[in-house]
């Protein structure tokens, strides 16, 4: 391992969206030839970091030093060009053109006279991807590649480049054991190399295997930097989790009765169908219930949430509400049982942002408000002025388009949304994403009323203190599956983080 | 949002614009004439029939390319049921507004229920409806001459009664009936949009998808009403256009499905979908309508009247959207 300066290093880095800073002040060195495991939480500012790194922003203070030398890429093709690549989670290949055109793209070998050397390109396609031990067609359009193949793709563009640094944002997830064995061995060869890679996981077992050196973000900040073998599983839980924690705002207790009963429940993933996303999910909800959803980014909570609701066509399993089954596919089925979802995307899935405030709160119980087909605007108009009240949802007019809201109000409009449909059931994939701490206390306080009311809830956060306050009960996922199942008194944040990481709860 | 103008409001601008035109380039005062004004909407007519249904349809971030040939196909459809096989008018006219609404619903059971494009599909149809109208009508107009039998000659029969009636003149000569039937159908598809649930899932549909599922509106049958609307009209417009023309030509109507998009984009719908509305269509019926008629009174010839119409879509569109840019 090199000695003396650091191939990189972060120096104070800050970065805020808004009004809220969501990096404050991180310092960290990366040598040549090692590979630093970066870990956290979701929402601790690790895919942040990797973007300012990417040169995805290009508003964030501190300083950057590659190999002592002070560098501020501000678009993806200058953090390249500086020899920094980023592999991430999605890839960022093009699916229809084949292995040798990727690797080059933006930089093709040319002819004497115009025209791209097919030929020469194809040759030192393969020269790169057989340095990674790879044997590929590299006419193939790589969209026919496995995904394993693809990654390794990008890892040897990164190479064609020169990179010195990788970073690699879960670059496992959507790997197999075999292919992450590999992907170990190819992080070897680029460590002889005297490369150095930074490695975000979410997973236990690949964090100690990989990692020289493990650091952990937690809330924008850096918990600590430590060499892998002098940091003990336990102690990085304990990193990751924090001490702070919300009381707990829940106290009535829930009845016996399971409301919602879900078995079996599994979805496919379309682009792997040996691994599906949730495989045999099997959870009751009692009336009077908050049940939480615990994992990490991949563990499929969002999508138990989803296929109970019927909104995922691939997902098999039985749902029941009451004790009556509730067909699975179809959201308008669903919502006729009793159960309302809020989606964890408000502009692309949520609202009809175009439309007024009244329209977007209507919309899932239309026919109260319409008899006979025919629009009763003064009636909708009263309802959902009592409801903002309330709710304490302003908006400058109930008839203005819902995209002048704050973040807070669009959100208490989805949930006023939810409300009118009288459910039994509510399913809410992160209820408080993007909304500001006002909002925040008025939407739990809600969840509290309706759960009291004698709902059953389901919900998601990844912001594992909110949802340790608010659950009764909760469940943790990882890779698709119930790993442990905690009741309110056993529910750590440690005992969560360990099992979401795939550990022993 | 800086620019306090509604869009409405700038719509109706543009249209004072081009009337503020005619009043200075009034052609030795014939803009000032009422004649002039009848005879104006009696040519917006047909194509702000189309405009009507085609609103519904870009409310649902949609496309209806078919709407000119199914305009055709009604035509011929409506001088054949007429003119050769004497069907009666109510019986003609109620067969061939069913056939666009079963074109229609076509069009939007294969938009909603295999995701296609609207833009594919109603191509799709567009040249689909102009093949048939030629096989109904053998390649020919149906007209009053009719081809005998042994092909040596035409006989020429009595036109019905029912083509001089719709283009006939009614309140003092001014007010064609082509035009009250602009106004019943612009009425209708204003209640349909703003006043009626169907309406309101499809500006839904349009503004999100998604979210509307989510919100268990019925994604499909929304469509497959709204394009069904738009096929009727189509057919509507199409009875029209026969009566106008005393003919059924399958050539006819070629290209009005351009016009009508022109016309609902010129009032500000969004082609974007889940915004925009009928009367904001009626502002875009009466601006390209007085353009055309300022443009032939003052003697513009035809190739000068297509540039200057392209030149002024862009430029009411670019109007329309510095609102939301601004």
């Amino acid at each position: 391992m090199g000695s003396g300066t650091p191939l990189l290093a972060l120096r104070g880095i800050r970065k805020r969206f808004g009004r809220l800073e969501v990096l404050h002040g991180i310092d960290l060195e990366l040598l040549a030839g090692e590979v630093l495991v970066l870990a956290g939480g979701n929402g601790a500012g690790k895919s942040t970091l990797v973007k300012i790194l990417a040169g995805v922003y290009d508003d964030w203070e501190g300083t950057i030093e590659l190999a002592g030398r002070s560098v501020r890429p501000r678009r993806p093709h200058e953090a390249a060009a500086l020899g920094i690549a980023c592999i991430h989670q999605e890839l960022a290949l093009v699916g229809p053109m084949n292995a040798a055109d990727n690797l080059f793209l933006g930089r093709e070998r040319s002819r004497r006279f115009f025209g791209v050397d097919d030929r020469a390109q194809a040759e030192a396609a393969r020269l790169w991807l057989e340095r990674l031990g790879l044997e590929v067609d590299v006419r193939l359009p790589v969209e026919q590649l496995p995904v394993a193949v693809q990654q390794s793709i990008e890892i040897a563009r990164a190479l064609s480049m020169d990179a010195r640094v990788l970073v690699m944002d879960e670059p496992t997830s959507a790997l197999t054991v075999m292919e992450t064995r590999r992907l170990f061995e190819r992080i070897e060869q680029l460590k002889r190399e005297g490369r150095a890679v930074l490695f975000i996981s979410h997973r236990m077992e690949e964090i100690y295997r990989i990692a020289d050196r493990i650091a952990v973000l937690r809330d924008g900040q850096l918990v600590g930097t430590r060499h892998a073998s002098e940091l003990g599983r336990g102690e990085l839980v304990e990193w990751m989790a924090g001490r702070a924690l919300t009381e707990h705002v829940r106290a009535a207790a829930p009845g016996e009765a399971p409301r919602l009963s879900v078995e079996d429940l599994t979805v496919a993933d379309p682009a792997r169908p040996d691994r599906p996303l949730v495989r045999d999910v099997s959870f009751e909800v009692r009336r009077g219930e908050v049940l939480g959803l615990a994992g990490l980014a991949g563990s499929g909570a969002s999508e138990v949430l989803g296929a109970v609701f019927g909104r995922l066509p691939r997902a098999r399993g039985r749902v029941r509400v009451d004790g009556r089954a509730v067909p699975s596919g179809r959201p308008a089925a669903a919502l006729r049982r009793g159960v309302a979802f809020l989606t964890n995307d408000r502009k692309a899935e949520g609202l009809t942002l175009s439309r007024s405030v009244v329209e977007n709160v209507t919309l899932a119980s239309l026919p109260r408000f319409s008899p006979g087909g025919w629009l009763r605007p003064r009636r909708e108009e009263r309802t959902v002025r009592r409801l903002a009240e309330e709710l304490d949802l302003q908006a400058p007019s109930l008839g203005a388009p819902i995209s002048t809201l704050s973040g807070g109000n669009q959100q208490k409009a989805l949930l006023a949304r939810l409300w009118l449909t009288e459910p039994t059931v509510l399913l809410l994939d992160e209820p408080t994403r993007g909304v500001d701490v006002a909002a925040k206390v008025r939407i739990h306080r809600l969840i509290d009323e309706w759960s009291r009311a004698g709902r059953a809830v389901a919900l998601t956060s990844s912001e594992l203190p909110e949802l340790l306050a608010l659950s009764d009960r909760v469940l943790v996922l990882h890779r698709g599956e119930v790993h442990a199942e905690l009741e309110r008194h056993e529910a750590s944040a440690e005992r969560v983080i360990a099992a979401a990481l795939g550990g022993a709860a | 949002m800086k620019g306090s103008m509604s869009a409405p409001l700038r719509a109706l601008l543009a249209l004072a614009l081009v009337f503020a035109a005619g009043l200075v380039f009034h052609a030795d005062g014939a803009f000032y004439r009422w004649d002039t004004h009848g005879a104006m909407l009696r040519q917006a007519s047909v194509h702000g029939i189309l405009a009507c249904g085609m609103t519904l349809v870009i409310v649902t971030a949609g496309i209806d390319l078919s709407v000119g040939s199914v305009l055709a196909l009604a035509a011929v459809f409506f001088s054949l049921l007429t003119i050769q096989m004497g069907w009666g008018a109510p019986a003609a006219i109620a067969a061939v507004l069913g056939a666009g609404v079963v074109l229609g619903a076509l069009s939007g059971g294969l938009i909603s229920t295999f995701g296609l494009q609207p833009f594919i599909v109603t191509l799709a149809l567009m040249v689909f409806a102009r093949g048939l109208a030629k096989q109904v009508s053998g390649g020919q107009k149906i007209s009053q001459a009719v081809l005998k039998p042994d092909g040596s000659g035409y006989d020429y029969v009595d036109l019905p009664r029912v083509f001089d009636l719709i283009d006939s003149r009614l309140l003092g000569g001014t007010v064609w009936v082509v035009t009250l039937v602009f106004v019943a159908i612009a009425a209708v598809s204003w209640v349909i949009l703003a006043r009626l649930r169907v309406g309101r899932h499809a500006y839904a549909v349009g503004a999100n998808p998604e979210a509307a599922r989510l919100s268990g509106v019925p994604v499909r049958r929304t469509l497959v009403l709204v394009y069904a609307w738009s096929g009727l009209c189509a057919a509507v417009a199409g009875i029209c256009q026969a009566a106008q023309e005393q003919q059924g030509d399958p050539e006819t109507g070629t290209g009005y499905e351009l016009s009508a998009i022109a016309m609902v984009v010129i009032g500000g719908t969004s082609l974007m979908g889940g915004r925009g509305g009928v009367v904001l269509t009626l502002v875009g019926v009466f601006t390209i309508g007085y353009l055309q008629k300022i443009l032939s009174l003052n003697a513009v010839g035809e190739a000068g009247r297509l540039m200057l119409t392209g030149a002024i879509i862009v430029g009411a569109v670019l109007f329309q959207r510095s609102r939301r840019n601004g």
